[in-house]
């Protein structure tokens, strides 16, 4: 079945000590970094990554050369980070591709910095990921070793030093400003946008933010050029893209498919379908900030940005929530609420309270003390959060609630007045 | 009182950085490690006297952070995953069959100092669940018997159990 993957990204995911140099470079690794500084000035790097459509893949789905085109001319020093957070409850990728393809990281921030005249770059790496950090670190060891890092690259003049900064779980810490405050030596509150960090970012100079998988496409991108790269997806969503699937699926597990790939050829065909045979109630297509969709809408979908959009949710960070019929749906957007309240971080009202009541109403309507009047309540909530907040914190808190109470209402009617659960689970 | 090894580390991480304040987070951590697992108030006076920062300013913002424990914790630190992805596969009775066998609660440490028991939010694993990470190591696809065999490989001294 996984011969109909795509493995492109993934290529060397699988192949022994696939993190160590000597394998990165027998399979064609840093031939990318050496033809984009040997070959290309930064700004023809731009363009190349520009035309070739790549969209961020933290989420936001920005366009990643349009990002790099923001940097204010003439501003030095700049800064890169690579954004390796990877907090979102669903999400996974990003740590498959730091512990066995670390080199491939490496060579994507390499490249990136070049483009964007940078010599200083960070990975903002969270705190729990204790192998991706010593792979990470082996990996800039080797890589300075054979002088794809530090001074003179390859001989090239081009300098980059790339350090690891450590996050200390704290999930708004992935937002981009959080994280500059946080790598500023901060609580990790974020910051009012604009300026943009790619304006105005660490230390108050321009720093691009891009997340690990953007990073890691940018290689095949330059060493093969933007029209290969859009043999795969949409015009609007070109490329390939990692998806994360977890839950009620017998094969959970990190996919490669070209964007646009019907959702159910990655559920059905690569994760052999319903776990146990059990049929689906709701899927949550890009990770727990993205709005649940029945299951019956989302498998109608295709696995791009404009798609799943149409279909009132979101592609988010690619991360696929499988939920069969036998879960209750009140009880795990509780567990949701849960989260967003613990991580919100107390700096603007909507979302410190607002996440706080949301799950003290969900809490009593999950414990049968629930009121009639409770589920317009939330709504009513969701409405004060959504667009209000500092920073989308408060969207992605409201994702689950909102849309869980839009297509399961009467889960939680039930709940209210049966004081129990619509089904066992 | 920290060691000179771990005041001479601080110095080196804050100098990596353009500026010494970013090499905060580096720092509480070595402070961390050096107190055995937690930030008692004298190591975060500590860290800031090092790092010419107000003490307030350093203990505000450790409290951000989850990863920094401001009460003692046990020789082993069991962190359970019940987010979304873990609970679908059971991740809260897990929970509870860990609470059963070590006789504690969320939070606390059985009295022998050896364990800790800590709910967690996503741990980047969620295509394994359910998942807990003890110390350092992730333990994947867990069901009660697997979580059986990890403690009693840890409990009598045979190390990791993968
Ligand atoms: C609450 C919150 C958490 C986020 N967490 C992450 C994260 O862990 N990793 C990530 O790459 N982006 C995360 N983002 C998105 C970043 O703010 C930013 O858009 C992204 O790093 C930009 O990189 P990209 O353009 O390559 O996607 C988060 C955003 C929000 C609002
Ligand atoms: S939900 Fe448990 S590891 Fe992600």
């Amino acid at each position: 079945m996984t011969g109909m993957q795509t493995k492109v990204l993934l290529r060397n995911i699988g192949v022994p000590n696939s993190h160590e140099i000597e394998t990165y470079l027998s399979r064609g690794g840093y031939q990318a970094l050496q033809k984009a500084l040997r070959e290309h000035q930064p700004a023809e790097v731009v363009r190349i990554v520009a035309d070739s459509g790549l969209r961020g893949r933290g989420g936001a789905g920005f366009p990643t050369g349009r990002k790099w085109m923001f940097l204010p001319k003439g501003v030095y020093p700049r800064y890169l980070i690579c954004n390796a957070d990877e907090g979102e409850p669903g999400t996974f990728k990003d740590r498959v591709l730091m512990e066995h393809d670390p080199h491939g990281v490496i060579e994507g921030i390499a490249i990136a910095s070049y483009a964007c005249e940078v010599h200083q770059a960070f990975i903002y790496l969270r705190g729990e990921y204790e192998l991706s950090y010593h792979r990470l670190r082996d990996a800039i060891v080797q890589a300075s070793e054979r002088g794809f890092l530090g001074k003179n690259i390859l001989g090239t003049g081009y300098d980059l030093d790339v350090h690891i900064v450590r996050g200390a779980g704290s999930y708004v810490c992935g937002e981009e400003t959080a994280l500059l405050s946080s790598l500023e030596g901060k609580r990790g509150h974020p910051k009012l946008k604009p300026p943009f960090p790619a304006t105005e970012g660490l230390y108050r100079k321009p720093t691009i933010v891009n997340n690990v998988e953007t990073l890691f496409n940018v290689p095949f991108i330059v060493e093969h050029g933007a029209e290969w790269y859009r043999q795969w997806g949409t015009e609007r969503s070109p490329g390939l893209k990692l998806f994360c699937v977890s839950g009620h699926v017998e094969r959970p597990g990190t996919y490669e498919l070209p964007m646009g790939t019907p959702m159910r050829t990655l559920i059905d065909d690569l994760c052999g379908g319903p776990r146990d045979g059990i049929p689906l109630k709701a899927i949550i297509p890009g990770g727990s900030s993205t709005p649940m969709m029945p299951a019956e809408v989302a498998l109608q979908t295709n696995l791009d940005y404009e798609s799943i959009f149409e279909a009132g949710s979101l592609l988010g960070a690619g991360a696929v929530i499988v939920i069969n019929e036998k879960t209750c749906i009140v009880r795990t957007t509780h567990r949701l609420a849960g989260f967003y309240r613990h991580e919100s971080c107390g700096k603007c009202i909507p979302c410190r309270e607002g996440t706080d009541w949301m799950y003290k109403i969900l809490h009593r309507i999950e414990h049968g003390q629930g009121r009639t009047e409770d589920l317009d309540l939330l709504l009513d909530i969701c409405d004060n959060i959504a667009e209000k907040s500092f920073c989308p914190l408060g969207d992605a808190a409201v994702g689950p609630v909102r849309s869980s109470l839009t297509h399961f209402r009467e889960e939680y009617e039930f709940h209210v007045s049966e004081k129990r659960c619509l089904v066992d689970g | 009182m920290l060691s000179e090894k771990a005041r001479q580390e601080i110095r080196t991480l804050c100098q990596q950085y353009p500026s010494h304040q970013s090499g905060l987070l580096a720092a509480l951590y070595v402070a961390q490690q050096e107190y055995g697992g937690w930030l008692p108030p004298e190591a975060l006076d500590e860290v800031a006297t090092l790092m010419g920062l107000p003490a307030t300013y350093v203990a505000s913002a450790a409290s951000f952070y989850t990863m920094f424990h401001r009460k003692p914790v046990g020789h082993h630190r069991i962190e359970v995953c019940t987010n979304i992805s873990c609970s679908l596969l059971g991740a809260d009775h897990l929970l509870a069959y860990l609470s059963r066998k070590l006789g504690i609660q969320v939070g606390e440490t059985t009295p022998d100092g050896q364990f800790t028991l800590l709910e967690v939010e996503c741990l980047g694993s969620c295509g394994t669940a359910p998942v807990i990470k003890i110390d350092d190591q992730y333990y994947e696809n867990l069901t009660e018997e697997k979580v059986d065999h990890i403690l009693d490989r840890i409990t009598t001294g045979k190390g990791r159990a993968s």
